[in-house]
């Protein structure tokens, strides 16, 4: 049992019992928070798995963008209080079924299948690496994909702004508003 | 028993379907986010897993992972924004008062 | 040689007339469809006279025997070598005298109706059921072919149901077509069997070659058709009778007669063509057309046929004694009277000098549609003057009404057998006949013609004579003297014909066997129907000419054998229990059941088990996405397992 095995273990639980807690809590907040232990106990995983850059990237935009976002809704909502309602019983029942059943069916599958593992050496997981990797327009290169994947976070910036945005009112509606304009044009 | 791909893969396999219990169960539609983030994560772990012990040398799975995260905040981001627009013309967020899509 | 375009356009002038006027007629004929309509029927009249001058006097004889010719014939459907139904048209002495008749009676209705059914709303209709029924009549009497004749049998029903509803917002009118379509309609149901029995042992639908298998001695389908029998009796005597039951239903014999009193409804000059002279002696015409038949090979179902006729004569005669409306008198002797065509058919033989009585009866019919019309055409003009139909509103109207006067005078005069009138040679020729063959007919037929002269002559004095005519009584719109031209040509016409038509001598051209017939004249022979026919003018004469007392007093006296005959001997009310109480509670009342419940509710359950069932499924659109996602996973794990396990 060398330390490695332990720390895997001990993240494994940590990632899912605060998913199935942050699942399965009625209070709004403290689901969020079980959430960022969850996340943070995967950024754990990619750690151990000595991808860290990725854990890096986990943490700085998971835990510290996705949930602080939902902290702000739950804010906005003004729900934080507040005990969340119950779900029917026979929906958590059956639910629990169905997922229970996939989960039996995927682990079924994945315990047959025998992984073949390439013999061909291993790379070098570094910044440098990933960076170059990222960045190069040649066959191996995921230059097209970065733009792309830019492109569409303006795109979701704009959408944002424009969905959530107040309607505008007119003037007609606002009898104070008018004033103030023939007062400017005066 | 040293972990190896079949650990990992039963972490993520399981936390898949915690999150998609979370989907089907929650009321609110900001917890019923939570959970999709939760899959959102598991098939980031699968990749990651996958690319570490099955192709060490290519870097594929890692910049899967990548770009799912970008665009997972950004469908985090736009889904919040819905969120507040149904909000204010519901003035709830119970997943089960928005059915007007019914027979 | 036949001219075959004049024969064929016979009937196909009122054909276009009915179509013309019943497509066009409303929109571009409205006055003028009662001239177009005389002149088509001009035309065919002229035409038909021309084809009877060339067939009886130039053609149509061969070696001393009037041939049946057939000038036009084309196949219509062919079932296969021997059995076809073909469309043609036949021409022989009888069917000869019945197209001069029926255009000729036709033609004087469409004349007669140009004044009488004036100012009508529905003008160019009645124009153009009355062509299409002329058209169908002459249809009918022309066939030279069984089933062609059922065709035109049930146009002429048709027309007839058609035109007795012409005024369709009276309901007695309504329910009086209705009962003399389904009465007869009935009765084809009997026609159509005869003709299968008939065309399935002959092999044939074609008159002459049935007639020339069934009778000829030797032909093996005579052998088969009296072998092989049911009940006791022969299918061929079947066959033919089931035939007669079809024509007695057209011709109103007891006891399918019940609805001829009721067509009355009907306009007048639609009874007088229809209901007295051409339409209701479809089934003598019929009769006569199969005789050879009937008189070789089923003499049974002659005998039927004589006692129906007989039977029916007398019924007649007496419910006529006692009705009040003008027009079921009227009807009620053209019952009388064709129950006398009936049995002269009845007690015929055939061939040479037995053949009497099949002149006789053609003779009678010819007659009789003078007469009969006659007598309906002014019975007509009576009711235009007096704008109702009961007797007792009538009296005295012979400073009136002239003419109309006249002409009845002389029809009843011709009714009642009276010399030189039409009607006493015909009748003393079937009253010979009958007293040749059945002596009991003979007896009855001699009473029923005293009656006959009774009840026709207490008609004529309680119209004309009985009371002063008080024309102040008239309520509204009363017309000052006769109906005009167009209603007394006619009627002078029909006079003519009437007086004059008892001088043909009829057996050279009509007989059973298409052989001269030499009618004698028996004086002695024939003054005890006169003698009778007299006795029941003057009591007629004392009883009505003068109003007073003694008919109600024979009427009380005689009370209930007046009241059933008044009533028509219930035979109405007997049909009413019928159908009301054995047929309605036990075939149509389980039948509509049935079709109610099982058959509607078989539909009904199908669309409500599809209705309940979209009730249910439609809930899977429940609006909720969770839901939806959870029929998502648990699709996809069943795909999966199939998949994998299962589908290789």
């Amino acid at each position: 049992m060398s330390g490695s095995t332990i720390i895997f273990y001990l993240l494994a639980a940590l990632t899912l019992v605060s998913g199935i807690l942050s699942v399965s809590t009625r209070q709004i907040f403290r689901a969020a928070i079980y959430l960022l232990f969850s996340l943070i106990g995967i950024a754990g995983l990619y750690f151990w798995l000595n991808y860290q850059f990725i854990a890096a990237v986990q943490i700085v935009v998971y835990v510290g963008g996705i949930v602080v976002l939902i902290i702000f809704s739950i804010f906005l909502t003004q729900q934080a209080g507040e005990k969340l309602s119950k779900q029917k019983l026979s929906r958590k029942i059956f639910s629990a079924l169905a997922v229970f059943c996939g989960f039996a069916l995927t682990m079924l599958q994945i315990y047959q299948h025998v992984f073949y593992v390439t013999p061909d050496q291993a790379a070098d997981v570094n910044v440098l690496n990933i960076g170059k990797k990222m960045l190069s327009v040649n066959e191996e290169g995921y230059a097209l994909p970065f733009e792309i994947v830019s492109m569409l976070l303006l795109a979701a910036l704009i959408g944002c702004i424009v969905i959530a945005m107040r309607e505008k009112k007119t003037i007609d509606t606002e009898p104070a508003a008018l004033d103030e304009v023939k007062k400017e044009t005066v | 028993m040293e972990p190896g791909l079949y650990h990992i893969l039963f972490i993520s396999a399981a936390l898949f379907f915690i999150g998609v219990y979370g989907f089907f169960t929650r009321r609110n539609l900001i917890t019923m986010l939570m959970s999709i983030e939760l899959i959102l994560n598991s098939v980031n772990l699968n990749f990651i897993a996958f690319n570490k012990y099955l192709w060490p040398n290519k870097m594929d799975g890692l910049f899967f992972t990548i770009f799912i995260i970008a665009i997972a905040a950004a469908e985090a981001a736009v889904a919040i924004a819905i969120i507040i627009n149904l909000y204010r013309s519901h003035r709830s967020i119970d997943v089960e008062n928005a059915e007007e899509l019914k027979y | 040689m036949p001219n075959t375009t004049a024969i064929a356009l016979v009937p196909l002038l009122p054909l276009a007339g009915f179509l013309l006027l019943g497509l066009f007629g409303k929109k571009y004929f409205r006055g003028s469809s009662g001239i177009i309509g005389v002149i088509l029927l001009l035309a065919s009249t002229l035409l038909a006279l021309y084809i009877a001058y060339g067939y009886f006097f130039e053609y149509g004889k061969v070696d001393g025997v009037y041939q049946k010719l057939i000038p036009i014939q084309y196949t219509w459907l062919s079932f296969s070598k021997d059995v076809s139904i073909n469309m043609g048209i036949i021409l022989d002495p009888i069917s000869v005298m019945m197209i001069v008749v029926v255009s000729f009676v036709s033609l004087m209705v469409h004349i007669y109706s140009l004044a009488y059914m004036k100012g009508e709303e529905r003008f160019p209709v009645y124009y153009s059921f009355l062509s299409l029924f002329t058209f169908s009549m002459l249809g009918l009497v022309l066939s030279s072919n069984i089933f062609q004749t059922y065709i035109f049998w049930e146009g002429v029903g048709v027309s007839s149901f058609l035109l007795i509803g012409y005024y369709y917002d009276r309901p007695s009118a309504v329910a009086a077509c209705k009962k003399a379509f389904i009465v007869t309609r009935f009765a084809d149901l009997g026609f159509l069997i005869g003709i299968l029995i008939l065309s399935f042992y002959s092999g044939t639908l074609d008159f002459n070659t049935l007639i020339e298998r069934l009778t000829h001695p030797g032909s093996n389908e005579l052998k088969t058709a009296v072998a092989s029998s049911f009940l006791g009796v022969s299918a061929l005597t079947w066959g033919v009778a089931l035939v007669f039951i079809g024509g007695a239903g057209k011709s109103a014999m007891f006891p399918l007669h019940i609805w001829l009193p009721d067509a009355m409804e009907g306009p007048t000059p639609v009874s007088a063509l229809i209901h007295a002279a051409t339409m209701v002696v479809a089934g003598v015409y019929l009769v006569a057309r199969l005789f050879p038949v009937f008189a070789l090979s089923a003499p049974e179902a002659l005998h039927l046929v004589a006692y129906v006729g007989i039977i029916s004569a007398a019924l007649a005669a007496i419910i006529a004694c006692t009705q009040t409306d003008i027009k079921r008198v009227l009807a009620y002797s053209t019952m009388s009277q064709i129950g006398y065509m009936m049995f002269a058919l009845g007690v015929s033989g055939y061939g040479g000098e037995n053949g009497l009585g099949y002149t006789a009866s053609m003779f009678h019919l010819f007659t009789h549609a003078m007469f009969k019309a006659l007598l309906f055409l002014g019975a007509g003009a009576v009711i235009h003057y007096v704008h109702g139909n009961e007797m007792k509103d009538m009296g005295g109207l012979r400073k009136f009404l002239p003419i109309t006067h006249i002409t009845f005078l002389i029809a009843c005069l011709a009714i009642a057998g009276i010399p030189p009138f039409a009607g006493f040679f015909s009748k003393e020729e079937i009253l010979l006949a009958a007293y040749q063959n059945n002596m009991v007919i003979y007896w009855i037929a001699l009473t029923v013609s005293g009656l006959t002269a009774f009840y026709m002559f207490r008609l004529y004095f309680s119209i004309f004579w009985n009371k002063t005519y008080d024309s102040r009584l008239m309520t509204h719109g009363s017309h000052q003297g006769e109906g005009g031209f167009a209603m007394m040509l006619p009627l002078v016409l029909l006079a003519i014909g009437a007086t004059g038509a008892g001088f043909i001598p009829f057996g050279k051209f009509v007989s059973s066997d298409g052989s001269t017939l030499e009618s004698k004249f028996h004086l002695s022979f024939s003054i005890l129907p006169v003698a009778l026919g007299l006795i029941g003018i003057f009591t007629a004469m004392w009883l009505y000419k003068k109003q007073n007392d003694r008919p109600n007093k024979i009427a009380v006296s005689l009370s209930g054998l007046y009241k059933t005959a008044y009533r028509k001997f219930y035979i109405d009310e007997l049909y009413l229990f019928i159908t009301k109480k054995v047929v309605f509670n036990l075939v149509a009342r389980p039948a509509a059941w049935f079709d109610k419940n099982i058959v509607d509710g078989l539909i009904n359950l199908t669309g409500n088990t599809t209705q309940a069932v979209s009730e249910n499924i439609k809930k899977i659109q429940s609006g909720k996405v969770q839901q939806y996602a959870i029929y998502f996973l648990v699709a996809i794990i069943g795909l999966a397992v199939l998949f994998i396990y299962w589908w290789k």
